[in-house]
């Protein structure tokens, strides 16, 4: 390995050739350089570590959100106790799927406007509508750069008035909220079985706290039979209106999976979870 | 970059051309958005579906917006620049009111979105944008603009992903193209009229039912807004959510 | 050149030389009212009261190019806010970055510390607020403010109300503020629509600036636009002067601490270089 600082790591020339600069997918990979100036400067062209679904769904006192707990690196399981939900002052959640190192830029940016928040406020001014707007314009600023932050983000908690956020941002600053909000695969996976028990805000109110945590929890299965880069070990958000309180549980294991030869599952192949 | 490679791993055709690698900073999020100028009012109307590819964002993501001076303004497209654009729109108005203290014209509100777009002409905002509102003798106006500024007072248009689904029959029911007088017996165009509200808000529903019936990004809700000189109020009307 | 500090007590002074602006606070509203100038007749009347965002503004005296700086900074601030958070600026982060610019100028050489005093009110998520802003960049938020000529005199009406205010009606609010402002007038002038100007916002409405006809409802409110400090008032209120000083060597004694608003504090900004405000106020007399 070579040991001087500005190559630390990499495979020393001697021993194994020349640096591949096809590995960072440089644009000047053809160009036969070793030295360290002329390496380009880079943006993001694609997610290293990833995490991935984030799903949440609102209930008729609250959100519920789950994501699991870790981290891929291609198919690799990198880490495997990485909490993506992450409270932000005393009225948000927010969870993040998508490239890791881009997650812990954004704890970084959350916990300085925590940090500066407290400063002069006498109050928790940390609204989750506030939040939700300032990320989506650190997004939309970022993309407008060419240098996104590779993640999708789900926000979930309370404005000013202690009405219920729940708002999703992806990495070119596109915000939307839904009473169902998932994502990457947890869109294709979670959100058929999410937007069945709701679809509308009218159906919010028909759907009670326990329903809404078993949905999740039933999201969060599926999810784990069926995204190769996931887990059987997440954390659970529930959000309650009434007593305006956000609690995150780390460690839920998802419950009741079968692994046995599909011939011997009775029901396979009709509807189950 | 200028490069060998194989088609698919598989392949054995080699394919000699730069290959495309970067980041696609824009995206299609759907939605069509329609106005239409009577004598003296103006629509805005929107679906309120957001998509992104086949899968759907939102059922109601409201993307029409009423922001003051009785200006209605929307921009459809790309979701992301779409609310940039009506933010930096509602900083400006903000500006303009602390610099002339006066109501800001919706001729004037055009030139100043066509600055803005033509602003961004080397990385323009992906967006169609319509504004609404009433001009100084009181009648119903619409602008539009393509997504580098281009703009055009119009008595109606429709933008966004069913604006030609929609066009062809706005000039046929707002603007009575192909259509002759019947008593004329086929030889004399029929005259335009200024349409009804109750004509207006018809016709918008009905090219939108349709549009949804056509277009998969289309549909979940329809939300219109209407501009008078008494001010701005806004009807909802729910489009099939398939 | 002079020092710095010196320069900073004469930007206090200018203050004074400016016309009276006063604001009072409810539990639901500030109103700010403030005495309008001509140089001279042909001129036309100085602005005194300029909105920053729809949930804030200004009252000024000194000079007003400075005051279009400082209130030109705070409606960026407020700009960003609502760009980036979506959220109206809070009254104290709108008042502490103004402080934080014009201590600057107090400690750096080459420059002037801002020749204008402020009153800073509006209403945000906690409430309807009411700051002095002075170019020694000091910030003390109040219930009830004067600063420019002759504001003593208002500030010692104020005093006299002081338990009425928090919870008064709008209306009632914008009486006691053009009372207050009425009692800043020398006795050959009165309150007009031309040389008043009244502004609001509140929990139910936002920052609005009521000038000429506009301001007409508002000074039909008056019994006499003309100053009616007169003789009988006139005892009581040197008995209340002169106790105000002491308590300001109190209160500057204590080196400002409190943070509950206070009107009694409030003459702590004009300790030490009372005598101008003084004398004036004595002209009022007959």
């Amino acid at each position: 390995m070579n040991h001087d600082p500005f190559h630390w790591g990499r495979p020393s020339a001697d021993t194994y050739g020349e640096y591949n600069y096809n590995i960072a997918h440089a644009s000047n990979a053809d160009r036969s350089t070793s030295t360290n100036s002329e390496f380009p400067r880079m943006h993001t062209q694609q997610p290293m570590i990833t995490g991935t679904s984030v799903i949440a769904i609102k209930y008729n006192d609250g959100i519920v959100m789950a994501a699991d707990h870790m981290g891929s690196f291609g198919s690799l399981m990198k880490l495997d106790d990485l909490q993506r939900i992450i409270p932000v002052g005393k009225s948000a959640a927010v969870g993040i799927s998508g490239d890791i190192s881009d997650f812990q830029y954004l704890e970084r940016l959350l916990d300085d406007l925590e940090i500066e928040d407290s400063y002069d406020m006498e109050s928790d001014n940390l609204k989750a509508d506030y939040l939700s707007e300032y990320l989506t314009r650190v997004m939309y600023n970022r993309r407008s750069k060419m240098n996104p932050l590779w993640n999708a983000i789900i926000v979930a908690g309370f404005d000013g008035k202690g009405e219920l956020v729940l708002k999703h941002v992806d990495l070119l600053g596109v915000s939307y909220s839904s009473p169902t909000l998932a994502t990457g695969f947890g869109n294709h996976l979670a959100i058929p079985l999410l937007r069945k028990k709701v679809d509308s805000e009218e159906d919010v109110k028909k759907l009670s706290k326990e329903d809404a945590i078993q949905t999740v929890k039933d999201c969060m299965k599926v999810l784990f039979y069926r995204d190769a880069r996931s887990w059987n070990k997440y954390s659970l958000c529930v959000i309650e209106k009434s007593t305006q309180s956000i609690e995150i549980e780390k460690d839920v294991a998802v419950e009741g999976m079968r692994w046995d030869f599909a011939q011997h599952i009775t029901g396979y192949g009709i509807p189950q979870l | 970059m200028q490069k060998a490679v194989p088609t698919t791993e598989y392949a054995n055709e080699i394919r000699n051309e730069p290959i495309e690698h970067r980041f696609n900073p824009y995206s299609d999020n759907g939605g069509t958005i329609l106005g239409i100028a009577g004598e003296d009012f103006a629509v805005l109307a929107g679906d309120t579906r957001q998509t992104t590819g086949y899968s759907i964002n939102s059922r109601y993501e409201p993307k029409v917006f009423s922001v003051g001076d009785n200006l209605l303004l929307s921009a459809n497209g790309f979701a992301g620049d779409a609310t940039q654009l009506v933010k930096v729109f509602e900083n400006r108005l903000k500006w303009y009111h602390f610099n002339h203290n006066k109501k800001l014209e919706t001729a004037s509100a055009a030139r100043l979105i066509q600055h803005m777009l033509y602003g961004k002409r080397f990385f323009p905002y992906y967006v169609h944008t319509i504004i609404a509102g009433l001009d100084k003798d009181g009648k119903g106006e619409i602008y539009s603009f393509d997504p580098v500024g281009s703009y055009e007072r119009e008595q109606c248009r429709a933008g966004g992903a069913a604006a030609s689904l929609i066009m062809p029959f706005l000039d046929n029911q707002v603007n009575f193209k192909n259509q002759m007088d019947p008593a004329s017996h086929g030889t004399k165009k029929r005259e335009v009229r200024y349409l009804t509200l109750d004509e207006v808000i018809q016709l918008v529903r009905d090219a939108f039912t349709a549009a949804t019936e056509r277009h998969i990004e289309v549909g979940d809700g329809l939300e219109i807004l209407i501009v008078t000189k008494e001010g701005v109020r806004t009807e909802y009307f729910p489009l099939k959510k398939d | 050149m002079p020092s710095i500090a010196l320069l900073t007590a004469y930007a206090i002074e200018a203050i004074k030389q400016g016309s009276a602006a006063v604001g009072l606070v409810s539990k639901t509203h500030v109103v700010l009212a403030a005495l309008k100038r001509n140089a001279e007749e042909l001129g036309s009347y100085q602005k005194k009261i300029i909105k920053v965002d729809d949930h804030m503004g200004v009252a000024l005296a000194g000079l007003a190019p400075d005051a279009r700086i400082l209130s030109n900074y705070l409606r960026q601030q407020a700009m960003s806010s609502k760009m980036v958070f979506n959220r109206p600026l809070s009254l104290s982060k709108a008042v502490h970055s103004i402080a934080d610019k014009a201590q600057e100028n107090t400690q750096s050489a080459g420059g002037r510390p801002y020749g204008v005093g402020l009153l800073v009110a509006g209403y945000d998520d906690s409430g309807a607020h009411l700051y002095e802003f002075l170019p020694s960049g000091s910030v003390l938020e109040y219930v009830g403010a004067a600063i420019g000529a002759r504001s003593q005199a208002a500030k010692t009406f104020m005093e006299r109300k002081l338990e009425d205010f928090p919870d008064a009606s709008k209306e009632q609010l914008i009486e006691y503020a053009l009372t207050a402002l009425r009692d800043t007038l020398a006795q050959d002038k009165e309150l007009n629509s031309a040389n008043t100007t009244v502004a609001v916002v509140g929990v139910d409405q936002d920052f609005t600036v009521y000038d000429d006809d506009d301001v007409e409802p508002w000074l039909n409110l008056l019994d006499s636009l003309a100053n009616t400090r007169n003789t009988a008032l006139k005892e009581e209120d040197d008995d209340e002067d002169d106790d105000d000083n002491d308590g300001d060597k109190a209160a500057s004694a204590e080196g400002q601490t409190a943070t509950a608003p206070a009107a009694g504090a409030g003459d702590s900004s004009d300790s030490g270089t009372q005598p101008s405000a003084e004398s004036e106020s004595m002209d009022v007399d007959p």
